[in-house]
């Protein structure tokens, strides 16, 4: 009992999480920073940001809905940490799993952006309306393929189990190259969820002000800011898992490095990938989330379905 | 989207968007735009005014300070009217050198809305790197003028400072690496899918409508309307140099983009040609203080289109009338053209692909009572009682404040 | 076409120097002849007032303290650094420097005054 509280609360649950996720904020706004040519933020800036935010008043809109809207972000940043402690870092285990897990990680991952759309929608001002209606549109458009690329690994490894998926990998080591497609079609609909350039279309700033974010400021703001780095942070984290099951289950100290290596690596190719395009604009990200992301995610399962057949019987 | 519910969403005066002031009311069904109500006078100054109350000397700073980007522009535009008046002869060195600030100034303009373009389709690299390049003619003008913005570099009768030989270099080393800079950003705006893809087709103006609606500079020259004074109506030194007149036949704004960078290419050519050409000579003529009477209309090709300045004088120190069109009026009913069946999501680089300048444009509004139709003027002491009780009768009660602050003013 | 056709240039990026002037702890250098702060000359005033007249935005107030003797106030919250005055003055009494670290939060700070000085070069009568 005292055990998984230490696990969910402190290691490698809330504090080390969050104190994860700035650094990962930080690693990615400096790489972003580096990429333009400029100097880029000190390593403390994301907790600075964080504090400043939390020092300030909260102010609720007077035409919203006060519970709603305060509720929405806290019920975010809380689904972003649980999805983590169902995702193993170094071993094959996690600190909780059951059958079924990989999609219960999805859904965790899921309810934040339901949450933006919430808190948007109820502050009930005109830009955040906008911004919550076009998360919920992109939703559609980069869910599809964001699972299919995930789980078309899962299929090669038979299961529906984090814990069973990496021990397949462990077992089969090389067996993940084959699901590099799928890596490409995950990491750049994770943009989408992530609502990064070019898919930060509900928070375009010179659109629609900060989208669902408009309204929000205070300490409100700096949970959406620290759910979106929890989210990126988890996200990757599951990424790394499903698509680079290598070097778990060794020394304890080598293995927690390879970890933050894998995560370091995904957030950098974030970075990069935000770095060379522009913002698309709502109908040209679904056009080409579903006529380009699909596709290749569709082929990537034919391929695991077909792999299956020739490599395990 | 058949059933979207429709309403009406505030682009400015205060928008991330949109660097200045300025009011746009957008209807919109869903994303898409039905129409777009466009309100000026945010950002007024009363320069014309202002500029009836000082000297000719004196309105030279004042005008350059119509715009900030296009600041050469205002203050020759001004200058020439003035010594059209006055008769002046301004000797040709001088000229030159107008001409070669002129150009630098649409080289460091041009490549500030590159990366505002950038920005406002989220491509924030490539502001980041245009405006670093920029750094590069920024400080060449720095150098020659003094100044970075707002060079001051005009007086009436010719220029203020000369380009040494040393300068002269520097400008040329500073072209070189501009130039081999704006060949890799034509490559990037020509070639990069999601720049592409977020231009070509957006912000449509055909030939014809340029033509009904009077839009000047690179918007019109994107539609293939082939205006620009400096090859219509030269002043300065283009008549003695050889350039062309930048056309594109796309009509959106990705024409007004490569209309941009290859007028950058061009401004290039002009510079070199000026330097090597640069007569010997005076850079100024003495001028009256006193400018006799005349009134004289001057055309300039700012780096947004055509910029206009008339001056009436009155024999004194003080001009009489001055007037000015800044490029941006011209095109700003363009906009609600352009952006109607487009998406909201097109609104900030449709407003932005004419460069406006708001500030430049702002005229006055004279209100009106809605009810009756006439004009009511009022002093301030009751203007200040008026906004008390209207904010009063809606539950905010300033009279408390308003006496603290009234406290502290007197004392 | 072709997407992120700026992937060699940003890549690049990560191997040189940030642009970026680390303004405060690295002081900007500024060109030579640049219009920074009015430096006054006292020893070389004839009290002509042509600056007064000129400037813009009325920002010298040229005051005098004696006989033949002048002393210059500016405003430099007025002042916009066009330099007409240091073109306009006969005597070259007006001067531009290359100081351009003038921000003060106290705007009583930005009116500099210059105080009659005795020229050791100008021979006493």
């Amino acid at each position: 009992m005292f055990e998984s509280l230490f696990y969910i609360i402190v290691f490698p649950g809330m504090i080390f999480l969050i104190a994860f996720a700035l650094i990962a904020e930080f690693i990615d706004r400096k790489i972003y920073a580096r990429l333009q040519n400029r100097v880029g933020p000190p390593w403390f800036q994301p907790l600075a940001d964080f504090i400043k935010l939390a020092g300030k008043e909260d102010i609720v809109p007077a035409d919203s809905n006060a519970r709603m809207f305060k509720v929405a972000p806290i019920f975010a940043l809380a689904s972003a940490i649980t999805a983590f402690l169902y995702i193993p870092l170094w071993k094959t285990e996690a600190l909780f799993s059951f059958r079924g897990d990989i999609i219960v990680v999805l859904y965790l991952l899921t309810v934040p952006t339901l949450a933006f759309f919430i808190g948007g929608w109820y502050s009930t001002s005109l830009y955040s309306r906008i911004g919550s209606v076009r998360s919920l549109t992109q939703l559609f458009a980069y869910e599809v393929p964001l699972f299919m690329g995930i789980l078309s690994s899962a299929l090669l490894a038979d299961t529906w189990s984090l814990k069973e998926l990496s021990e397949f990998y462990m077992a089969h080591p090389w067996f993940w190259m084959f699901n590099l497609p799928g890596f490409g079609v995950a990491l750049v609909s994770l943009l989408g969820k992530l609502e990064k350039v070019p898919f930060d279309i509900p928070e375009a700033e010179t659109e629609i002000v900060a989208g669902g974010f408009t309204e929000y400021g205070g300490r409100l703001l700096g949970f959406l800011r620290m759910t979106l780095d929890v989210e990126m942070v988890a996200a990757s984290a599951l990424l790394a898992l499903v698509f680079f099951p290598f070097g778990l289950n060794i020394n304890p100290v080598l293995g927690f490095g390879i970890f933050i290596i894998k995560i370091l690596f995904i957030v950098s190719l974030i970075a990069l990938l935000r770095t060379v395009v522009a913002r698309l604009r709502i109908d040209q990200m679904i056009n080409f989330c579903w006529k380009f992301l699909v596709p290749v995610a569709l082929l990537q399962l034919l391929l695991n379905l077909i792999l299956k057949g020739l490599l395990l019987k | 989207m058949h059933n979207a519910p429709e309403f009406k969403i505030p682009i400015g005066p205060q928008h991330p968007a949109l660097k200045e002031p300025e009011g746009f009311s957008v209807a919109l069904k869903g994303e898409k735009i039905l129409g777009v109500d466009i309100r000026l006078g945010y950002n007024h100054r009363g320069i014309e005014k202002a500029a009836e109350e000082r000297t000719y000397i004196q309105d030279i700073y004042l005008l350059e300070r119509v715009c900030g980007i296009c600041s050469h522009s205002h203050s020759t535009c001004f200058i020439q009217a003035v010594e059209e008046i006055a008769g002046l002869a301004v000797p040709s060195r001088a000229q030159y050198i107008r001409t070669i600030i002129g150009e630098l100034e649409r080289i460091h303009s041009h490549l500030l809305w590159l990366g505002v373009a950038g920005h406002e389709i989220g491509f924030d690299t490539l502001l980041m790197y245009s405006w670093r390049d920029r750094e590069v003619v920024m400080d060449i003008l720095a150098s020659i003028t003094g100044n970075r913005v707002n060079y001051g570099m005009n007086t009436i009768g010719g220029v203020r400072r000369d380009i040494s030989p040393e300068e002269k270099q520097e400008i040329l080393k500073g072209l070189e690496i501009l130039e081999e800079r704006t060949k890799y950003y034509i490559e990037i705006a020509t070639e990069e899918t999601t720049i592409i893809k977020r231009l070509s087709g957006v912000g449509v103006l055909s030939r014809e409508d340029v033509l009904k609606l009077d839009a000047v500079g690179p918007t019109a020259r994107a539609s293939g309307v082939k205006r620009d004074v400096r090859a219509d109506d030269p002043y300065a030194a283009y008549r003695e140099l050889s350039f062309d007149v930048i056309t594109d036949s796309a009509c959106d704004v990705y024409g007004r983009t490569v209309v941009r960078v290859k007028e950058l290419m061009e401004s290039y050519k002009i510079i070199r040609q000026a330097l090597k050409d640069l007569p010997d000579g005076p850079i100024a003529v003495k001028a009256p203080r006193k400018i006799p009477i005349g009134e004289a209309i001057s055309r300039y090709e700012a780096p947004r289109g055509e910029d206009v300045h008339y001056v009436r004088s009155n024999g004194t120190e003080k001009p009489d009338r001055v007037k000015v069109r800044a490029p941006t009026l011209a095109n700003v009913q363009a906009v609600k053209h352009m952006l109607r069946d487009r998406f909201l999501a097109d609104m900030p680089i449709v407003i932005a692909a004419i460069d406006p300048c708001f500030s430049c444009t702002d005229r006055m509004v004279h209100l009106k009572e809605q009810d009756c139709g006439t004009a009511r003027v009022i002093n301030w002491p009751s203007l200040h009682t008026y906004s008390i009780e209207w904010h009063k009768q809606r539950g905010i009660d300033f009279t408390r404040l308003n006496k603290k602050l009234q406290e502290k003013f007197t004392r | 076409m072709r997407p992120g056709k700026m992937l060699r240039e940003v890549l690049g990026s990560v191997f040189k120097k940030p642009a970026t002037n680390l303004y405060p702890a690295q002081k900007m250098d500024m060109p030579e002849g640049f219009r920074g702060k009015i430096k006054f000359d006292s020893g070389k005033c004839i009290g002509c007032k042509m600056c007064m007249r000129d400037c813009p935005t009325n920002a010298i107030t040229i005051n005098k303290a004696g006989e033949g003797k002048f002393e210059a106030v500016f405003d430099l919250s007025r002042c916009i650094y066009c330099a007409q005055c240091v073109d306009t003055c006969p005597k070259k009494a007006l001067s531009s420097t290359k100081e351009v670290e003038l921000a003060q939060l106290d705007k009583k700070k930005l009116i500099v005054a210059f105080p009659y000085k005795e020229d050791p070069a100008k021979p006493k009568e």
